[in-house]
């Protein structure tokens, strides 16, 4: 940094850093077992909504046909939880939540069904009841099931014709197998053979309080919302035990997939593998060894091959924390005439970091990053709501976000290179790559074991 | 403290109340700065009033270009040096080339703003360009067009195709993403008269948001930018052109799709009057907002003819940040086994209806309830609300806007958007794109 130039100047200190307060967080457990956990955020008149329900497949012998009827039957769900009630029907649920000022939508994946909303916090109450009224009564009327139904499979037709899409599918495939996780998509045979008798059944069986949790900020007291919250919510009193995702499978050493796209102008490149969960003691030093490696710009995956020889626009190193067992997954879409480079700098670079430790400064680095982000991620209300949603997931309470930066601290040089030895060693991780196969396959082949699929 | 809420006037909905302080400093930069200190961060956002529109023939493409070139070094800073200064204080950071404008931004912990404000000031003070710089970020440039307009369906469709069907003048039917001869044909002294030509201090605009104090701010942006000598500030030219006549009507194919769209276009009062142009920003939402509006009712849930609709103002999607000439536009995804023109069909009957017939009972209330809901959750974050006033100061001179748009957006009446919809006739672009694979 230091320039003979006239305009040279010093770069400012930081100064001294301001620690956010913990969020006050109210919570209350009703009596059908809805977990309800409220903070208020002062700033915009809103109230955010995050429930989150349990929702893995049903463990049976034959997995692999009731997997994909599962798959196909929570999606729909999902797409139409909001098409009906006893009391409204999908146009009016519609024109409702628009006049509250809201919006709420349904999800569902291999884990759990979940809704998430905001609404003018004067429409809280509003949106509570059609909430109440969804989970208790979705009626899943014939014409909106069949509507649905099919534009559900040209949407997937659309889907996955994106690399990324393709790409991560046979990913998931090849770490996961059968198991749930194996398959995060239905086949379009499987949507078809859905009726709204499989999505009443399954609603029946399944959308039920216990184990749920549901997390509200708003601009309102954690007492008022609350208490608004249980008068709508008290009335949903389904019971059913909370299915809970099997243990994910040991990954098997496979070589690298190669799956043809003829004529394909980049190859999409996916190197997937198990990582630490958030409780582990050595997460920490995990994530900070991922961001060193590729979980930032300022990483040194990033500085290889886009900022030095642009191979790529946006490579990207990211943790995932299904709660079944969490997973790093390493994805870059590079030029198809380059990517047996690509493959090799990658390499390279997981190499490195699982065998030469990573200098003092560049741990620094991605430790102040990854304490900043935490403050960034709350700091409105959409994000209080959603790192508090995924927190309570994971099992952890609001302290993390005090706790996870000490964590952080205390990580050494020596414990990065212990968990990048561990989960970033290139040998650990399954390779997926999409592209054009004729044009690639034997340049990969120089510097990976590959097979098409 | 949260900022005061201001008890807000019948109907208007819920306002915010945040502060708008400003200054112009010598050499014309203008700041803006909004308290906000309800948690320890900030957003540092500096918008030059350049963009895609003004890149010279032959250069398509190189406004963006030139965004990637002002992270590549400057007066102080070697290359990726921006970057780590940011991340490594715990922050994040990007920018954006628009139509109108380019942008860049952060959003940091609040105890390194005068960290942002430097690395701002370092970049409009002088950028450093290199021959090897320059040939990286053309690599990197290509390599983002491949993954979002070359290697998947619908890529580009309709913001890089369907302008040259509503345009006829190069400023505003051109691809601002560019050719990739146009990229390769860039040089260094092509950087060097930009940057001396449309990023003087005076052509942008400073905005400071979040938990910060105002004084000290303006201390810190005099000391890091007071002294970038002013240069000429570009005249900004009219864009303006003739709307369509008659509809005008092109195909393009895609190499990936596997089922068809069709995006249509009208163009609409020029955005600097808001009274004017509002409802048409309402009209949009009316028509495509979820699926209690209009065309989804229709098109989607009740006659199930096709897959997903949507309709928006500008072809970046940006309805508050386009300058004229600017469109409504709207963008349909169908079956194979659907016609085109039965779509085109009934998306006219369901407009000629609203126009004809109006609105419907509480049908404009619901929509602005929801239009002010989703603008609220945009400025709630200190870097949406640092983005959004930036815009407003650059193109308006009203930060201030920040706080008024849920007022303005309820003073659109039923008649203003009745007559929205009587003006989208068959004066309009209309551009079909079709799968290779059924060609």
């Amino acid at each position: 940094m230091t320039t003979t130039s006239p305009d040279a100047r010093p770069v400012p200190p930081l100064g001294k850093p301001r620690t956010a307060k913990l969020p006050t967080v109210g919570e209350r457990t009703l009596d059908n077992g809805l977990r309800v956990l409220a903070v208020r955020r002062p700033g915009v008149a809103l109230t955010e909504l995050r429930l989150r329900v349990p929702f893995a497949a049903p463990s049976r012998r034959g997995a692999a046909r009731n997997g994909e009827q599962h798959v196909a039957r929570a999606q729909l769900l999902g797409d139409t939880l909001l098409s009906g009630t006893a009391v409204r029907n999908a146009g009016q649920i519609a024109a409702d939540v628009q006049a509250l000022g809201g919006q709420l939508s349904a999800s569902t994946d291999a884990d759990r069904l979940g809704m998430g909303g905001s609404v003018l916090s004067s429409g809280l109450p509003g949106l509570l009841e059609l909430l109440a009224e969804v989970l208790t009564s979705a009626s899943y009327p014939k014409a909106e099931v069949v509507g649905e139904r099919d534009r559900l499979v040209q949407e997937l037709a659309i889907y996955r014709t994106q690399p990324s899409v393709a790409a991560r599918e046979a990913l998931v495939q090849r770490l996961y197998g059968e198991h749930p996780y194996g398959r995060e998509l239905p086949g379009a045979e499987a949507v078809q053979e859905v009726t709204p008798a499989h999505l009443r059944k399954l609603h029946a069986e399944r959308v039920a309080p216990a184990g749920s949790v549901l997390v509200v900020v708003g601009d309102q007291t954690p007492a008022r919302m609350l208490s608004l919250v249980e008068a709508a919510l008290s009335g949903w009193t389904a019971t059913a035990a909370a299915v809970e995702t099997p243990p994910v499978p040991a990954v098997q050493p496979q070589p690298a997939l190669l799956v043809d796209r003829p004529g394909s102008v980049q190859t999409t490149l996916r190197f997937g593998g198990p990582a630490p969960r958030r409780t582990d003691p050595g997460y920490a030093a995990f994530s900070l060894a991922n961001l060193v490696f590729g979980g930032y710009f300022s990483s040194r995956w990033v500085a290889n091959i886009r900022e030095d020889k642009g191979y790529t626009y946006s490579p990207h190193s990211g943790v995932e924390h299904p709660p079944a067992g969490s997973r790093v997954v390493v994805a870059a879409d590079v030029a198809t005439e380059v990517t047996a480079p690509s493959v090799l700098e990658t390499w390279y670079e997981l190499g490195r970091i699982a065998t030469v430790p990573v200098e003092q400064g560049e741990l620094d680095q991605a430790r102040r990053y990854a304490v900043g982000s935490l403050a960034l991620s709350t700091s409105s209300q959409a994000g209080l709501a959603s790192t508090l949603a995924v927190l309570t997931a994971a099992g952890l309470g609001v302290e993390h976000l005090r706790d996870h930066p000490k964590n952080l601290a205390a990580v050494t040089v020596e414990d990065v290179l212990e968990a990048a030895a561990t989960w970033l060693a290139p040998h650990r991780l399954t390779g997926v790559l999409v592209g054009d196969a004729d044009a690639v396959e034997a340049s990969v082949g120089a510097v990976l074991d590959v097979e098409r699929g | 403290m949260p900022p005061p809420r201001k008890k807000s006037p019948a109907s208007a909905g819920p306002a915010t109340a945040y502060a708008v302080e400003r200054t112009t400093l010598d050499n014309g930069l203008r700041v803006v700065v909004s308290p906000d200190p309800s948690s320890p961060v900030v957003a540092v956002a500096v918008y030059y009033d350049v963009g895609i529109r003004s890149e010279p023939e032959g250069r398509t493409g190189f406004a963006h270009l030139f965004e990637h070139l002002m992270f590549q070094g400057s007066a102080n800073l070697g290359k990726t040096e921006h970057f780590t200064l940011v991340q490594g204080a715990g922050g994040t950071l990007n920018g954006s080339t628009h139509l109108d404008y380019t942008n860049y931004y952060e959003m940091l912990p609040s105890n390194a703003t005068e960290l942002a404000l430097f690395l701002e000031a370092d970049r409009m003070r002088s950028v450093a360009l290199s021959q090897e710089n320059l040939d990286n970020q053309v690599a990197v440039v290509q390599n983002e067009i491949r993954v979002n307009v070359l290697n998947r369906p619908y890529g580009g469709f309709p913001w890089i195709t369907l302008p040259p069907v509503l345009y006829s003048t190069f400023p505003n039917a051109h691809n601002g993403y560019g050719g990739f001869e146009d990229l390769e044909d860039a040089t260094l002294e092509d950087a060097q008269q930009f940057f001396d030509r449309y990023y003087a201090p005076g052509n942008a605009v400073l905005t400071v948001a979040g938990d910060v104090d105002p004084a000290e701010v303006l201390r810190m942006a005099q000391e890091q930018f007071g002294d970038i000598p002013a240069r000429r500030v570009p005249e900004r030219p009219s864009f303006a052109e003739p709307a369509p006549s008659g509809e005008q009507r092109e195909v393009v194919t895609d190499r990936i799709a596997p089922t068809p769209a069709v995006a249509m276009a009208w163009r609409v009062p020029d955005p600097a009057d808001l009274e004017a142009y509002l409802p048409y920003v309402v009209l949009a939402e009316v028509l495509t907002d979820g699926d209690a509006a209009r065309l989804n009712e229709r098109l989607v849930l009740r006659d199930r003819m096709v897959t997903s609709v949507g309709g928006y103002l500008g072809v970046m999607g940006d309805p508050l940040d386009a300058r004229d000439p600017t469109p409504l536009l709207l963008e349909v995804h169908h079956p194979s086994e659907v016609a085109v023109d039965d779509v085109l069909r009934v998306v006219d009957e369901e407009v000629d209806r609203l126009a004809q017939g109006g609105l419907a009972d509480g049908e404009l209330r619901r929509t602005v309830a929801r239009m002010t809901s989703r603008y609220l959750r945009e400025i709630d974050p200190v870097l949406g609300r640092a983005l959004t006033m930036s815009v407003f100061e650059q193109q308006r001179d009203r930060a201030e806007l920040v706080n008024e748009v849920p007022a303005l957006l309820a003073q659109v009446t039923d008649e203003q958007v009745q007559a929205a919809a009587a003006t989208l006739g068959l004066d309009r672009a209309v551009l079909e794109l079709r799968p290779e694979a059924q060609q």
